[in-house]
């Protein structure tokens, strides 16, 4: 790796976390959400998201770079933590290491969800909602879901946090304090909202 | 109140850089108000282990006696913080005394902390006043900046936030909390301002201030309460600014 260029990784890191990979996170959640007015509303917005036009740019840039950039740097972050909660038992360093644990799951679970949906569509496979309620018969495979949106929606709303606190938006303690009750307010909004989409392909 | 009362003490030993550590068990009489200094002088005095053995006496550093140094810093049942300060009677017992792993440890309690004074180098941490000829008075600092610099000044490079940082270990080249935090104090100095930027591209390099995690264990840590976090999120702040300026460029250098 070049020198001095960890400065400009790290930062990216944090800003491709929000833009875009959070704000698709939260499209996609929402998009979802629309199988608890019934399949027929469910196929209506993914047909729509799938014709959207630029498809291929728009999952190449948006989607699966910026993803792909924060997955396998961030899994480099994590591995050069040495985590202490068992002697430093605050808080903070709490969140800290589930964000980094429920990055690990996230990568696991997108993985895993990329290639039984997206890949699949690729070798023919129809996108919809018969195609999900299959996938969640399996009590396994829900219970599966429901952890990786979970671990998915902390990741971004903790994450949202110390993007706050790195871009040097939230300094004072006070400010901080404040950040976190309003991303903790994100992780239940968006965990509602991801699980009730989840539930309703059972 | 009673005559023979003990206290019991592990100390974890080390004999030689290279070789592995070990824990050895020591009972020695109780005095009134001891701290852990005093404890360990005890040991010096009369070398024998719990089990009877005579053994070497315990290695550690201390200097002022008095926690504005920080070289009597070390892991004291399970937290890093300076040994003069920590009294015998608030601490449970067994006392279990520890190095700062953190760093590379010389013998038993005794640690090189080279690497912060080696980061505070690299940083500049200093001001620069000297010329070829009297530069004359620098810029005056209002008092109220004065006080608040002062908090930031307490820091005695005693390894602590180092030790209780997680991103701060043999795996990554993180230059931790405290040498960081002096840059927030010297650039926040009049004349230390004039080379606020090579401060902050020197952060701005490979293991500095992007590496930190916000786990914030420093900042709870600290035997100083200096605000190290928020220092963090300033130091970030004005790493943001100097970020688009040296892309984009400015006249500010």
């Amino acid at each position: 790796m070049a020198q001095n260029r960890e400065f400009f990784y790290r930062r990216l890191h944090s800003l491709l976390g929000v833009i875009p990979v959070g704000l698709f996170l939260t499209q996609h959640l929402v998009v979802n959400h629309f199988a608890t007015r019934g399949a027929e509303a469910f196929n209506k917005a993914a047909a729509f998201m799938e014709q959207l036009p630029f498809r291929y740019f728009l999952e190449i840039f948006i989607i699966f770079l910026p993803l792909l950039f924060h997955a396998i740097y961030g899994l480099y972050i994590a591995f050069t933590a040495q985590n202490n909660v068992s002697r430093y038992g605050y808080f903070r360093n709490w969140m800290f290491m589930l964000q980094r644990l429920t990055g690990i799951i996230t990568l696991i679970f997108v993985v895993w969800h990329v290639w039984e949906t997206r890949v699949q569509a690729a070798f023919g496979a129809e996108v919809n909602y018969d195609m999900m309620a299959n996938i969640v018969a399996n009590p396994f495979m829900l219970a599966f879901y429901i952890v990786g949106i979970v671990s998915a929606v902390f990741h971004f709303a903790n994450g949202l946090w110390s993007f706050f606190v790195s871009w040097g938006i939230t300094v004072t303690p006070r400010s901080q304090q404040i950040s976190t009750y309003v991303t903790m307010g994100i992780f239940v909004a968006l965990s509602i909202v991801g699980i009730r989409a989840i539930l309703a392909f059972v | 109140m009673s005559e023979n009362k003990t206290i019991r003490i592990i100390v974890t030993r080390q004999d030689r850089p290279d070789t592995a550590p070990y824990d050895e068990e020591f009972v020695i009489p109780y005095r009134p108000n001891m701290n852990i200094i005093s404890a360990l002088m005890e040991i010096r005095r009369n070398p024998v282990n719990a089990k009877g053995e005579k053994t070497t006496p315990v290695a550690w550093e201390m200097n002022c006696l008095e926690e504005v140094c920080g070289a009597c810093s070390m892991v004291i049942n399970g937290k890093p913080r300076q040994s003069c300060t920590a009294l015998i009677d608030q601490l449970e017992q067994p006392i279990r005394l520890e190095p700062m792993r953190t760093f590379p440890v010389i013998r038993d309690l005794q640690v090189d902390r080279s690497r912060m004074f080696d980061s505070l180098k690299k940083v500049k941490a200093w001001i620069p006043i000297d010329g070829t000829y009297d530069l004359g008075p620098g810029p005056r600092m209002p008092e109220r900046k004065r006080q608040w610099a002062y908090e930031l000044s307490k820091c005695m490079t005693c390894g602590v936030c180092l030790e209780a940082c997680p991103n701060v270990n043999s795996k990554s080249n993180f230059i931790g909390p405290a040498p960081l935090s002096q840059v927030r104090l010297f650039n926040a100095h009049p004349t230390g301002a004039m080379h606020k930027a090579e401060r902050l591209e020197a952060i701005m390099g490979d293991g500095g201030l992007a590496n930190c995690g916000n786990s914030q264990n420093c900042v709870q840590s600290c035997p100083k309460g200096i605000p190290l976090t928020t220092s963090i999120a300033a130091l970030n702040r004005a790493a943001t600014i100097q970020m688009f300026r040296n892309f984009f460029g400015s006249d500010e250098v």
